[in-house]
């Protein structure tokens, strides 16, 4: 009787090892391959913490004729100089097709601050002229998008003057008067319908 | 008024900092400040186009302290108890709390910083007890509370009889007197800022600024005879009018009547000279500048000195009228420069030719410019409209005293250029396709200074292959040409139904 016991104790023993490894490592084995397959899910979801702003930024039109204004999401910055900079990021970043960037690839942000007569500097990296195609239609794109895209998206911003590489410039490719702050131009944007 | 200390150890010192400027290149002309002591050069530098001078010397000019802050990469101006804080990140200066925009940031160069010059009428100036003031197209400082009229000396016909105006702005007191073969034109106030020609016509040898303060000299030919001086007013200024005679020559003969002093009547002479007898024509870009390159490698620089020569052939053979070409040459001509051939040759017209550029391959025609004026350009029109004086000029017709700044003189002529530009629209549609937008304005850079009226022509996308292959061919650069001919034919005519 006694040895039946032990037997039984034993057995008992051995299987409730046996059954608590098969839980542990047995279910992290057949687990393993459904974690996986939805990782992509249990990335945190970023809209909902960082709080953005509609903007309207400008882009060339697929005729090239016009600047087409698109509304995208920024995001919300505090101050006039900090959502600028968000605004002006935001609108180098290349088009989405059709439309077509009207500033040069490569350009980058320098730095971007305002005047208390409402005005704001964007300094931009030489890109903006030396990758720049040339032409006064082209180089019209290029400057209104950029003024057109601070001074309707910033209330307080009349006039923006575009700097290279921390200067004040004459033009960007040989046209356009940059030596004194602009106003928006909205001859140049593509009309509705 | 605060005076500032001239010992002849301050010039030395003054000498040895534009030798420790060495690391740029003089400028033109040196910077003369002018205040109550006298005139004094100022040293300056330029580099990468920006005229510098050194905090040191604004230090030892205006009496104010440099602390440099080299944690924060700045340095800070001080004048009693203000301050200026300068970055060498950022073309700006925080005066006193408040924003100005400089043309561009502090420079660093060894122990030294360089600031743009416009930091002393832009920065300073709204600090300082004296009023500080740049004329930087004369290249003078004035510090204090100075007269310094403008001065323009003209000669208006050479004759004989030779006639030289002297015209101060605004109205002070003026005398000429002679003294042999020269005449002395003395100006009371402090200080004068000159405008005299390069070389002497008719009678005139010369005209300069005199050694004495004030005075301006107009040298004598000999064979001059006893010159007739009358002094008027007009509408901002004081005019001393100067006939010269040959000598011996009757004195009802050698001195014409004054030019009138209103700006309606024209001297008897005006109907003979024709109304246009200049052009400069502008081929844009040139030397390193290419301008657009289209896809089968045609460059924009070659094609505007093209049209432009065939241009100037045709005009002047046919119509004899003189064209200037801005370039004629593969040569970088500056956009200031540009606009100075024109305004020193005395241009009635001028074109700028140029070949366009889109993102989008597809996008072909020519296209027409007029200046475009924003908010301070409409002021200086305004300026312009209520403060110049129409004037006669050599052979008759009239020309507006340059009362208006020197880099905005187009802002004058924005009514006859865009009719010129609705010419060139007009002429050009007839003969060339048209592009989307073919007549606009825009802040057009080479046609702002350009004291006449003025517009420019994309003559085509060389972004466009098959446009490309017209903008190199005969026929087309020949169509184009013909319609300049055509547009300065009509706009001779304009301008004659103007008088």
């Amino acid at each position: 009787m006694t040895r039946r016991w032990l037997t039984a104790v034993v057995v008992a023993v051995v299987v409730v090892v046996a059954g608590a490894w098969a839980l542990t490592r047995g279910l992290e084995f057949l687990m393993r391959p459904a974690t996986e397959a939805h990782a992509p899910a249990t990335e945190p979801q970023q809209p909902s913490t960082v709080p953005h702003i509609t903007a309207t930024l400008f882009y060339t039109s697929e005729d090239g004729r016009y600047l087409v204004p698109v509304r995208r999401e920024v995001p919300l910055a505090e101050g006039t100089v900090e959502q600028g900079k968000q605004i002006m990021l935001a609108q180098l970043e290349p088009a989405t097709a059709p439309l077509v960037s009207a500033i040069p690839t490569g350009t980058t942000l320098r730095a971007f601050y305002v005047t208390d007569r409402g005005e704001a500097y964007v300094d931009l990296s030489p890109e903006a002229s030396t990758m720049h195609p040339g032409g006064s239609a082209a180089e019209l794109l290029t400057v209104y998008a950029i003024v057109n895209a601070v001074t309707a998206n910033l209330p307080a911003i009349m006039r923006v003057q575009i700097l290279l590489d921390g200067k004040e410039v004459d033009t960007l490719a040989g046209h356009m008067d940059l030596r004194r702050p602009l106003q928006r131009n909205e001859s140049l944007v593509q009309p509705e319908g | 008024m605060r005076r500032l200390p001239f010992p002849l150890a301050f010039i030395a010192a003054l000498v040895t900092g534009a030798l420790l400027l060495a690391q740029g290149t003089p400028p033109p002309a040196p910077l003369v400040l002018v205040s109550r002591d006298g005139r004094r050069p100022v040293p300056t530098t330029m580099l990468s186009g920006q005229e510098l001078i050194a905090l040191d010397d604004v230090a030892n000019l205006f009496q104010v302290s440099v602390r440099e802050d080299a944690l924060a990469g700045g340095v800070t101006v001080g004048y009693k108890g203000r301050t200026i804080v300068l970055s060498s990140d950022q073309p700006m200066a925080s005066v006193n709390g408040q924003v100005v925009a400089l043309p561009a940031p502090a420079v660093h160069a060894g122990r030294r910083w360089l600031v743009p010059v416009e930091f002393l009428s832009r920065a300073l100036a709204p600090i300082y007890d004296s009023k500080i003031e740049l004329r930087r197209a004369s290249r003078l400082l004035i510090v204090g509370d100075l007269r310094v009229p403008r001065v323009v000396a003209r000669i208006e016909s050479p004759g004989p009889p030779t006639r030289v105006t002297v015209e101060a702005t605004p109205a002070v007191t003026l005398t000429v007197a002679q003294g042999g073969p020269r005449l002395l034109a003395r100006v009371d106030a402090d200080a004068i800022d000159p405008t005299v020609p390069t070389a002497g016509a008719g009678l005139v040898e010369q005209i300069r600024a005199g050694d004495q303060p004030g005075t301006l000299v107009v040298q004598l030919r000999g064979g001059a005879g006893t010159p007739r001086t009358t002094i008027g007013s007009f509408d901002g200024g004081t005019r001393a009018t100067i006939d010269v005679p040959a000598a011996g020559a009757p004195e009802s003969v050698s001195a014409p009547p004054p030019p009138p002093l209103s700006t309606d009547p024209l001297p008897p002479f005006a109907a003979s000279r024709p109304v246009l007898q200049t052009i400069v024509i502008d081929p844009g870009h040139g030397g390193d500048d290419s301008g657009v390159k289209g896809p089968n490698g045609t460059l924009e620089k070659q094609v505007t000195l093209d049209v432009g020569r065939r241009a100037r052939t045709l005009i002047e053979t046919r119509l004899g009228i003189r064209v200037i070409l801005s370039r004629d040459e593969d040569r970088r001509v500056r956009l200031d420069e540009r606009a100075a051939v024109a305004n020193n040759s005395k241009a009635d017209l001028f074109i700028s030719l140029h070949a366009n550029a889109a993102l989008v391959p597809t996008v072909s025609g020519a296209e027409v410019f007029a200046l475009g004026l924003d908010r301070e350009g409409e002021e200086a029109r305004r300026s312009a409209q209520t403060d110049s004086v129409a004037l006669p000029v050599l052979g008759g017709g009239t020309r507006l005293i340059d009362v208006i700044r020197w880099d905005m003189a187009q802002a004058a002529h924005i009514e006859e250029s865009s009719v010129l530009a609705s010419m060139l629209e007009e002429e050009l549609r007839t003969r060339v396709p048209m592009g989307p937008r073919p007549l606009q304005q825009a802040p057009q850079r080479v046609l702002v200074g350009a004291n006449m009226p003025a517009a420019l022509v994309e003559m085509g996308y060389l972004t466009s292959a098959p446009q490309e292959k017209q903008l190199t061919s005969v026929e087309f650069q020949t169509a184009l040409t013909q319609a300049l001919y055509e547009v300065v034919l009509r706009f001779r005519t304009y301008l004659e139904g103007r008088r």
